[in-house]
């Protein structure tokens, strides 16, 4: 089992490499002078010839690549220009608000998707299948913005039963998080509850077909232990691949719902960092996204060598 | 695509009745955004103090917004942005994934582990905020959206094209262009492209919905179409602080996203199934 961790997690190295190129290679993108633009509207010499020096500038591209690497591996991603403190340090700050929501929006998803699949897939063809391939279509075609701001329409301004915006801290007062933050957990699990009853169904179906289903049934079991205890256990093992592999939506939809609700975390720390023009934020941001991305489908694989026993022999 | 083949999708298309639909929404929406100087009652920036925020009504049938712009016009040169953004994403995305897509299954070797890299590094990074990320240091502009959300989608193409001629290249007839001499260029060219365009053009619908959400989302905030030019996502974003006083001016940009991405989504399915039997 170790062997197959140590494996896995020296088999990303090559792409985390890449990723980081790309990730560099951003600021090549920026119109201009770097350093002029990095100094912002203040422009004074001192201040450009410090950032010119910070950057490397006057280096080749791949000599300013090994500064930079050897920076970014020491947990040295700059300084944010807006509120002056380490980029890491400012997304640590961020990250436990967006790993709340993204939390919360994988329980509602995972609450939705795998009994609507279920149900979809024991009643394929009937007005319930019909009725879910309906909302899973509806879940993968609405905007989570769009969604957020008639959930605020609704719950918000009409009916006054939620906040429309803002975050309380779970520590100082547990209830009046929870009602920050239902609706933007229900947002952006919307999205994924499409996709896991997508595949709960599809995979239900595969397993409803198998022969030991048939066993289970002929020897009279009812058909609620052959679906919960037989079925259902063994369709679930795709979930969890699915699960790493929706942390990218969870990540992209956390920046949209947290503009709209006005959530303090990592997804607007993105955005009010480009509209700062807070670029090593921005740089961060994405590399650290896609660490965790790659992280998270190590950890995917490694929960499904540790459940599915045929894979350890 | 021939005349003919294209009759016989036509006539395909036309046997599923959502498909074919949901085909026909998306060519009003096209037809609406090339007319849109023709068909908008009003000009779509012109502010009118006199009419602000005024509920949906005979004379501005879907409202007017916080300056006094018609909103069904906003949102008929708004489709322009939106549809706009979805084909030409598309075609950037296609113009770098299926030629390295190409390369990559047909070259093989060092050349093919180099590109799987990249797309894999590509990958690693989630599609919006990779796009956010481009956008943001390329500038805001609607363009610079679209080039963003190109190079975000274009790792897809890059894995399916690879994978697709990786398969073609085990079928016999290739064995066959081998045996007889033909130069590698013309078995590509002639033999494998052919033969691996139809899962590509249904992956190019279903990935039009969703550039055409993505450029909604860059444009939300504020990385798309810059005011005042109109765009169905900029219109949400001002919209959001209406909510109270004008709901009209979020509810119709808003439905207008989602009956395009619905139909875009409904089509490539349609599509998909068209060309893959099995899936009926």
């Amino acid at each position: 089992m170790f062997k197959f961790l140590v494996s896995r997690i020296l088999s990303i190295v090559p792409t985390l490499l890449l990723v980081s190129m790309m990730v560099f290679s951003l600021q090549q993108l920026m119109p201009g002078d770097p350093a002029k633009i990095l100094a912002g509207e203040e422009q004074s010499p001192e201040v450009v010839a410090y950032f010119r020096a910070k950057l490397h500038l006057d280096d080749s591209l791949i000599t300013r690549y090994g500064y930079w690497i050897k920076d970014v591996t020491s947990g040295d991603f700059g300084v944010s220009q807006r509120t002056e403190q380490p980029v890491l340090q400012l997304i640590g700050t961020k990250l436990p608000v967006t790993f709340e929501l993204a939390t919360l929006a994988m329980f509602f998803a995972l609450l939705i998707g795998i009994p609507a699949g279920i149900l979809s897939a024991v009643y394929r063809g009937s007005v319930i299948d019909h009725g879910v391939n309906v909302v899973a279509l509806w879940g993968l075609s609405t905007p989570n913005f769009w969604l957020g701001i008639l959930m605020i329409l609704f719950f918000s301004v009409y009916l006054g039963w939620l906040p429309a915006s803002g975050y309380v801290s779970p520590v100082d007062d547990l209830w009046g998080n929870l009602k920050t933050m239902i609706m933007p957990a229900f947002v952006l699990g919307n999205s994924i509850a499409a996709v896991i009853m997508r595949h709960t169904k599809s995979a239900m179906l595969g397993v409803l077909s198998s022969d030991y289903i048939r066993t289970a049934r002929a020897k009279g079991l009812s058909e609620k232990d052959v679906i919960i205890k037989h079925a259902l256990r063994n369709a679930l093992m795709p979930v969890i691949t699915l699960g790493a592999l929706e942390l990218g939506t969870l990540l992209s939809g956390a920046v949209l719902t947290e503009q709209i609700f006005s959530i303090p975390g990592f997804g607007k720390m993105l955005v009010d960092a480009v509209f700062n023009r807070d670029y090593l934020v921005v740089q961060g941001t994405v590399l650290v996204t896609a660490c965790g991305y790659m992280f998270a489908n190590v950890a995917a694989d490694f929960a499904y060598f540790v459940v599915n026993p045929r894979l350890r022999r | 695509m021939s005349t003919g083949s294209f009759l016989v999708l036509f006539k395909r298309l036309k046997a599923k009745p959502v498909a074919f639909g949901s085909t026909i929404v998306v060519f009003l929406f096209v037809v609406l955004a090339i007319a849109a100087p023709l068909i908008a009652p009003f000009d779509p920036i012109a502010s009118s103090w006199s009419v602000i925020k005024k509920a949906p009504s005979s004379v501005h049938w879907l409202g007017t917004d916080e300056i006094g712009r018609d909103i069904l016009s906003r949102i008929i040169w708004g489709a322009r942005a939106s549809l706009s953004a979805g084909f030409i994403s598309v075609l950037i995305s296609l113009a770098i994934g299926f030629p390295l897509g190409l390369i990559a299954g047909f070259v093989g070797g060092v050349l093919d582990s180099l590109i799987s890299r990249v797309t894999d590094a590509l990958l690693a990074c989630p599609f919006l905020i990779l796009a956010i990320a481009l956008a943001s240091f390329m500038g805001p502009s609607l363009i610079n959206a679209m080039i963003s959300i190109g190079i975000s989608a274009s790792p897809v193409f890059i894995r399916l094209t690879r994978g697709q001629v990786i398969d073609v290249m085990s079928q016999d007839f290739i064995e066959a262009a081998v045996a007889i001499g033909s130069n590698p260029l013309k078995i590509a060219l002639s033999h494998v492209v052919p033969n691996i365009t139809t899962p590509i053009i249904v992956q190019a619908s279903l990935t039009i919905a969703a550039a055409v959400i993505a450029e909604a989302s860059l444009s939300f905030l504020g990385l798309g179409q810059q005011p005042p030019s109109p765009s169905w996502g900029s219109m949400l974003n001002t919209a959001k602080d209406y909510l109270e006083s004008a709901p009209w001016m979020a509810i119709f940009p808003g439905a207008c996203i989602f009956l395009l991405v619905v139909c875009f989504n409904l089509m490539g399915d349609g599509l998909r199934e068209i060309f893959d039997p099995k899936l009926d």
